[in-house]
Formats: C-alpha cells, sequence, structure tokens
C-alpha cells in the first residue's frame, strides 16, 4: 500500500463511490480526493471505468490502477484492498423502478455526522418545514433497532413520523414509514412507504465520499416507483431538502462525530444514532470520528 | 488549571450588539459563546453548542425567554440555560441536569463582559461612568502586540498612553479625553480591540468621534498585522468541553432521588392575589434556582415541621425566581394557615428543586386548560408557556367570584383565551364541562387542575364524550379517598434482590426508607405522582389519584406511598 495521508486500515479498505456513470466519459479525465488523496479517472477504450491515485499530474500513468466497480449508477474505488463487493440494494434492480442520480453536495462536515444527520427523524418539523415536518407534530415515536451480525449493518425499523409533503409525489399530509439500513460505515439506505404503492417502498441512498475528516461529498441515489413526475422536479425536491440540512449540518461542532458517550446528550429519539456509534466504535475506525478515550 | 487568562473579565460584545430577539457570536480564548438578552432584560452567555447534538446556539431562535435550538427545537431557558422542553418526546419532562455550559456575565461601561472563570466583579474605572463605546475592531495578532502599538495610539499631538496592570490601555490627551482601551482575546493569535471613550457623546460630536476612531484604528491594525504577518504565530487554543452529566448515557435519564430540600429561599414578596389566595415570591439566596416547566411543583418545607406542595405559576425565562399561589384552608392541616398567618416577607425557607408531574405536550393541535379555584396554578404555566410558543390554547376558570380571580395580572398576558365561568353549581359546573369537551379530536389534549369532584366530572364527561385516557391529563391537589393500609404483604425487589414484608399500618415507601432504599416522594397522599415504581407481578389495590383509570387497570405501575397488594406479594421493579 502507498503512503496515504489517512492510515485508518477501515476506512481506507471501503469501497467509495466517487461520481455519477453518466458524469465520466470516454476522453475525459474527472478528477476528485478521497481521504485526502487525490485520484483521477476515465473510461477507457473497452468501455470501462479506471480510476488512478496522483501526487499532482491528473494525467500521469493511470498504472498501478484503483479497483473499480459500477454500482447504483456510480463508479466505486478504494485505496485499499475492500472484503467483498459493494453492499447490495437489491431493489434498484427491479424493472419497474426509476433509478436517479439526484445530486451530489458537498458539505463541510465529517462523514459519520451526515450519515447521522440522514438516520434523525427528530429535526423533521424544524428543518424541513412543512415538507418532512411541522409543529406540533414533533414526537418521534418509538422504534426498533438492530445491528445485524450475519450483514455487518445497523437496522431501524418501524420509525413512524407524521409529514406534510414526504416526497414530489405527496399531496397531503401522512403518517410515513421509513426503514434505516447502516451497511457501510458511510453509507446508508432508506425506505420509504410510497405515496403512489401501499405495498412497496421507495428507496433514497447516500453514498458519502469524504475529501477528508471534515469536508465530504454526498451522492444522493434514489429508486422511486413514482411514474409521474420528471426527473427535474425530483431532483429539485431532494435539493430542497439536502440545501435545508447543510446549514445545520456545517455548524455542528465538532465536525468530527464524538464516540465518547458523555460528549452529547442521547434521548430515546437518537436510539439509531446511539447504535451508530457504538457500532463505529467496535469497528475501531478513526476517520472522521473522535475516539472514545477509555 | 485555573491560569490568569481564565479568571480575568474580558468585554465579549459591546451592549448594543444584543438587540432584542437576537443571538450573537463571541469569542474568547477559542471559545464560542452564544450571547443573548431575555425581555427581562438578563444578559447570558453559553457555550455556542448544543448539548444534544452539538449545533451552534448562535444560529438559534430567542423568543424573548428562551434559547431555541434550530436543530430539534430543544429549548433552553434564560439564566439557568437548563433544558425545559424536548419536542421529540412532548409527553415527557427533561432531566434537570440536562443544561448547557454557562459562564459569568456582567454588563458595565456598555459593554458585556465574561470569563471563563472570572469571579467577583468587573473593575471599577473610574471615570468612565458615562462612557461611548467605539466600534469593535478585530485584527489578527497577540494581544501583546496589539497592547504595544496601543500605547502609542494618538489621535491629537498631546496624546498619551500607557498599559494598565489589568492588560488594558488607557489614551488620555491634554483636553481631558480620555480612552481606554480592553482588548478581547478571541485566540492565541487573533484579538479584538474594545474602546471607551470617558464621556457620553450623542449626534454629529458621537458620529464623528466613532468614524475619526475607527479610521485610526483601521490604520493601526493594518500596521500591526502587517508586523504580525512576519512573525510566527502560537498555535491555536484547544477549548475543552466539558462533558454532560453521568446520568445522561443512559436513555432514559434516572430520576432524582429523595423527598430532600436542598435549596434555601427567601420570601421576596408576599400579596393577596384574590380573596383568601396569597401570591407568595421565593427568591434564591445564593447561586441561581433549578430549571422548570411548565406543571412543575416543589415542596415547600414549612416552619412549623410540615411540608406542603405548590405549583409555580412562572413563565418561561422567568428563572430568577419561584412564584406559587397559596388558598387559605379552614380545614387546614396547619400548611395553608401557616403561609398565610405566619410566613413573613424576608424569611429564608427549604424547599425542594421542581419536580414535574404534569408535563405539558407541546405538539397538540389545540390545549383545552381547565382550572378550577386554586387547581389554576399549574394551568398558569402552562397557559403562559402555550402563549410565548404561539400555540393554540383555550382557558377555563371556574370560580367562585370575581374576587376569588386570582393572578390576574399573569392571566392578562393571554386574555383572547381566557373564559371564566363563575359562581356555578355542580349541576351548571357539568353541563358547561359538557360544552367545553365537546369536540373530542385528533391531537386535542385537555389539562385539568381542581378540586376532586371536579376533576372526577371533568374525567367522566371528557371519556364519555369520546377522548382517550391518554389526551386527558390531571393533576389533583389532594387524595380525598380513605386509604385503607390494613394487611400485610410481602414485596420484592427485582432490582435489589430484596424482599421485605410490609405490616398492617404501613406504607410501601415507609417500608423501603426503613431499609435504605432511596425512592424519591412528595405529596405522600396518592395525588403528585413522585413515588411511582413499576410492577412486574401481583394485583395491586390502587388507591391514589394519580394514574388514570387505564393505567391502574394495566397494573404496570404502583403509588408506593398509599397503595397496597390485593396479592399476597408484589414484584417491584426496582
Amino acid at each position: 500500500m502507498s503512503n496515504f495521508i489517512c492510515n485508518d486500515p477501515v476506512a481506507l479498505n471501503l469501497w467509495y463511490a466517487i461520481s455519477a456513470l453518466e458524469e465520466v466519459h470516454q476522453g475525459d479525465v474527472g478528477q476528485s480526493v478521497l481521504l485526502e488523496q487525490p485520484i483521477a479517472y476515465t473510461r477507457n477504450e473497452a468501455g470501462n471505468v479506471i480510476a488512478w491515485a496522483h501526487e499532482g499530474d491528473p494525467n500521469c500513468d493511470p498504472n498501478p490502477t484503483l479497483p473499480v466497480k459500477e454500482r447504483f449508477g456510480y463508479f466505486w474505488t478504494s485505496l485499499g484492498t475492500p472484503e467483498g463487493d459493494v453492499f447490495p440494494i437489491p431493489e434498484y434492480g427491479e424493472a419497474d423502478r426509476r433509478n436517479i442520480h439526484a445530486a451530489s453536495f458537498g458539505v463541510n462536515v465529517s462523514a459519520p455526522r451526515m450519515v447521522e444527520n440522514f438516520l434523525d427523524m427528530g429535526h423533521f418539523p424544524y428543518v424541513h418545514t412543512d415538507i418532512l415536518g411541522a409543529e406540533p407534530h414533533t414526537e418521534v415515536k418509538d422504534y426498533f433497532v438492530e445491528v445485524s451480525e450475519e450483514r455487518d449493518e445497523i437496522l431501524a425499523t418501524n420509525c413512524k413520523f407524521w409529514q406534510p409533503m414526504a416526497a414530489a409525489a405527496s399531496d397531503g399530509g401522512a403518517d410515513v414509514e421509513y426503514i434505516y439500513r447502516v451497511p457501510h460505515p458511510y453509507c446508508s439506505v432508506l425506505y420509504k412507504s410510497s405515496p403512489l404503492d401501499e405495498a412497496r417502498m421507495d428507496v433514497i441512498a447516500i453514498f458519502v465520499q469524504p475529501f477528508n475528516q471534515e469536508q465530504v461529498r454526498v451522492h444522493m441515489m434514489l429508486s422511486l416507483l413514482d411514474e409521474a413526475n420528471e426527473d427535474r422536479n425530483i431532483r429539485l425536491f431532494q435539493q430542497t431538502i439536502f440545501g435545508q440540512d447543510k446549514p445545520i449540518l456545517e455548524n455542528q461542532h465538532p465536525k468530527r462525530l464524538p464516540l465518547d458517550p458523555r460528549a452529547e446528550t442521547p434521548i430515546r429519539a437518537d436510539k439509531s444514532a446511539i447504535a451508530y456509534r457504538r457500532w463505529l466504535s467496535d469497528k475501531g475506525i478513526t476517520y472522521g470520528v473522535i475516539p472514545s478515550a477509555a | 488549571m485555573t491560569t490568569d487568562l481564565q479568571r480575568n473579565w474580558y468585554p465579549i460584545a459591546s451592549s448594543s450588539d444584543l438587540p432584542k430577539r437576537h443571538v450573537y457570536q463571541a469569542q474568547l480564548l477559542g471559545r464560542e459563546f452564544a450571547v443573548w438578552r431575555a425581555d427581562d432584560g438578563n444578559v447570558n452567555v453559553w457555550e455556542n453548542r448544543c448539548l444534544h447534538r452539538g449545533v451552534r446556539l448562535s444560529i438559534g431562535i430567542n423568543d424573548g425567554h428562551e434559547l431555541k435550538c434550530q436543530y430539534h427545537g430543544w429549548r433552553y431557558a434564560n439564566r439557568t440555560a437548563g433544558c425545559t422542553y424536548i419536542p421529540a418526546h412532548p409527553a415527557d419532562a427533561p432531566a434537570r441536569t440536562i443544561c448547557n455550559n454557562t459562564y459569568p456575565t456582567q454588563e458595565a461601561y456598555g459593554l458585556v463582559w465574561t470569563g471563563e472563570e472570572a469571579t467577583g466583579d468587573v473593575p471599577a474605572l473610574d471615570g468612565f461612568a458615562d462612557a461611548t463605546v467605539l466600534r469593535p475592531i478585530p485584527l489578527n495578532a497577540t494581544t501583546d502586540m496589539v497592547s504595544e502599538a496601543l500605547v502609542g495610539y494618538k489621535w491629537n499631538e498631546s496624546c498619551l498612553g500607557f498599559a494598565n496592570a489589568d492588560g488594558s490601555v488607557t489614551v488620555s490627551d491634554s483636553n481631558g479625553v480620555s480612552i481606554r482601551f480592553f482588548i478581547q482575546p478571541t485566540d492565541s493569535h487573533r484579538s479584538v480591540i474594545r474602546g471607551i471613550v470617558n464621556s457620553s457623546l450623542s449626534g454629529d460630536a458621537r458620529k464623528d468621534a466613532l468614524k475619526r476612531h475607527s479610521w485610526l484604528l483601521q490604520e493601526l491594525r493594518d500596521q500591526v498585522e502587517a508586523a504580525a504577518s512576519q512573525k510566527e504565530m502560537p498555535a491555536p487554543y484547544e477549548p475543552v468541553i466539558a462533558r454532560v452529566a453521568e446520568d445522561l448515557v443512559n436513555i432514559p435519564a434516572i430520576r432524582e432521588d429523595g423527598p430532600a430540600a436542598d435549596l434555601r429561599v427567601t420570601v421576596a414578596e408576599k400579596e393577596m392575589t384574590a380573596d383568601d389566595i396569597l401570591k407568595v415570591r421565593f427568591e434564591s439566596i445564593k447561586g441561581g434556582l433549578p430549571t422548570f416547566q411548565p406543571g412543575a411543583h416543589i415542596d415547600v418545607h414549612l416552619q412549623n415541621g410540615l411540608i406542603r406542595q405548590y405549583s409555580l405559576t412562572n413563565g418561561p425565562g422567568e428563572t430568577d425566581h419561584y412564584t406559587i399561589g397559596v388558598k387559605r384552608d379552614p380545614n387546614s392541616r396547619g400548611g395553608s394557615v401557616a403561609i398565610h398567618d405566619d410566613v413573613k416577607k424576608g424569611d429564608v425557607l427549604a424547599i425542594s428543586a421542581p419536580r414535574n408531574n404534569f408535563p405539558l405536550r407541546r405538539d397538540a393541535v389545540h390545549t383545552i386548560l381547565i382550572a378550577g379555584g386554586i387547581g389554576v396554578t399549574p394551568m398558569i404555566a402552562m397557559a403562559r408557556a402555550l402563549n410565548v410558543q404561539g400555540l393554540s390554547f383555550e382557558f377555563h376558570y371556574f370560580v367562585q367570584g370575581e374576587s376569588h380571580i386570582a393572578f390576574s395580572q399573569e392571566i392578562s398576558e393571554f386574555e383572547n383565551a381566557i373564559s371564566y365561568h363563575m359562581g356555578l353549581s355542580p349541576e351548571e359546573t357539568g353541563k358547561k364541562l359538557g360544552e367545553v369537551l365537546s369536540e373530542p379530536g385528533h391531537a386535542r389534549h385537555v389539562y385539568v387542575c381542581g378540586p376532586g369532584p371536579m376533576l372526577d366530572a371533568t374525567r367522566k364527561t371528557a371519556a364519555d364524550q369520546g377522548w382517550a385516557d391518554a389526551c386527558v391529563h390531571f393533576e389533583y391537589f389532594k387524595n380525598e379517598n380513605e386509604v385503607d393500609d390494613s394487611g400485610s404483604f410481602e414485596i420484592d425487589l427485582a432490582r435489589s434482590a430484596l424482599t421485605l414484608t410490609v405490616n398492617d399500618g404501613q406504607s410501601i415507601l415507609e417500608v423501603l426508607r426503613d431499609n435504605g432504599i432511596n425512592m424519591p416522594s412528595s405529596c405522600e397522599l396518592g395525588a403528585c405522582g413522585t413515588c411511582q415504581c413499576g410492577v412486574i407481578e401481583g394485583d395491586v389495590l390502587h388507591q391514589d389519584v394519580y394514574l388514570t383509570d387505564e393505567e391502574k387497570a394495566a397494573n404496570k405501575s404502583i403509588m408506593t406511598c398509599v397503595s397496597r397488594a390485593k396479592s399476597k406479594r408484589l414484584i417491584l421493579d426496582i
């Protein structure tokens, strides 16, 4: 392994989404940063995405290349040697769904703070006022959280929240049901009751790409049952939500997620965040967090 | 270790930086503060961080009484910084240990002062009683460099400057104009110059002075920053943020123990607010008073040894005192009469910290408050909180006659919401309650406090008209049922692994206490709910008026002061 600034072996060996595939073109060299390491990428003549690390000149010899996977409309890479493939999202492959790259959004915060915000329902009435929540409907009802040892992921189920306008396709308030998965330290997948099909759920996923410990880019993928709305409207809706979270996230101090249980004050509504912080602690992850002293 | 830097007072803002309902962000020694003035004039200097998820409180909302965090709407009280409401759990009273870090604060010479561990007073300055505050000038340099430059500051040839022992710099001219410059170390290599002139200027003279010094100080800044850029700057300060209380790590938070009266207060005011109703204002002797929430009560330990519970009538943010209402009860066992006749202004009394067994949900679409007689006291606190937050509510006050209306000054804050029902007979009261409770519905809640028969009638009417038990909240001020304390039974304490016997004539609470088990309690009459305990197994003979019928039927909890076992044995979750 080369000398990377990031020395957290857990973080180095993860897969990271870097760019939407629709934005990677043959003949163009794209540039990005992953865990403080500049990287470049393109699509080669055989039609495959290739990616490589560089030290300032993106047009250097691309060899040795980094591992690459094309999943969920993005290309994923790693600076280390990931165990296995990118985590699965089976719904992505269902024929009647629309899979949309909604946005890639820069936020000055650590990746775990970003994930925690995605798991949080209590802020809906205050941050996404009149869209995902509205006062006085502020209660976070009890829900279930489990850590699946087999799949090594966190699962929060039976999450219900009253929402005035849960999705672009909604036309009124409703108690909306959510399921959250955290299958990767910096990624989360949300299942949300679809306004159009009672039996199935819309999927919204965030894949966080840490530029460094306190700055990230978030890629948001949607897999929806919505047939009516234009992509543009759906993207605008998600970007509005994101734009509301950004100033809150950037005003969190410290920017890294503190894993000391006494650094912040959890309440019952934060069950999923408590499980997430413990799970990160157990993994021994150090990138983007302030590890617990003891 | 505390250093001089932490012990000193520093100005961190001009008083004019705190206009009505604003939150100002300040910094000292690398630590950020949220600085805000409540409508009562009190200036708060708090750690700029909500202790829930670390969001800056300087982006929060100052409603004049409380500061509300933008992320999850947690509310923090003026003065104490204690959390008064957590919207995600509207039925719960927040643990009293949820409290933001506060810093010593003084306002003097048109400036707001703080220091991490400052004590005593801001240094007295001769000749600056009527000062004019100059525009603050921030600059990238250490305080030493700034101080050195300020000694040479001149607005005319006669100016002479010198450094004071407290780190400030005084510059005076031959015309008697003197400026005192304080240097606020925002960080190890960043400072703010805060100057005050020794006269109260106004109009054009003030404008000219502000312009002139702003110009001259900016020139000084350019020179100091040019010099500073040639030097290596010290590393930034790394302020340590205090960890939250240990009991907050495990959720839900642990309730505090004991019937203790750990506060000492003076009777600051005592006046009649209605026929037979006394309004008493308590103020702390030393330090602040703990945070309260609407619906909370305190135990007052009287000079004759009696302990009585009284609801607080305080509005949000009124954290420098507690106010209660006391009705003279001719059948009193000595409590109300003692307060009316024996307690004098200036007396010192022992009281408990506020406890809240009657929390107010604020996620209701509409709230109906019903008060009967002296039961008005917790309702006053609730109405004032709802009113400040702009939430929809109505307030029905059942009272004998006009001269019996208490707390009219407080009620004037929400005149539009109040309806008086005067001199009604029990039948008429029942009929009126039927009208008031005619519309149950989604997220509509009723709170009622008053005499036993009226509460019973309200609960029955509500149930008959389709209100869910969970939407009807009540507080009895006494338990008028006859309590049966006969017969003996065993209690198994599941968590303490103890088996104890409760004998004829004893209460569970007494037996727990005798065996060294700490159980909080307050009224000990089955009315307040403080000594509630979980039941794992066994049939409970409920004799309290605190639990709802639904809760009694569920058999999952017991009021240990009055209730007993129907079965031979109870297993308690303690």
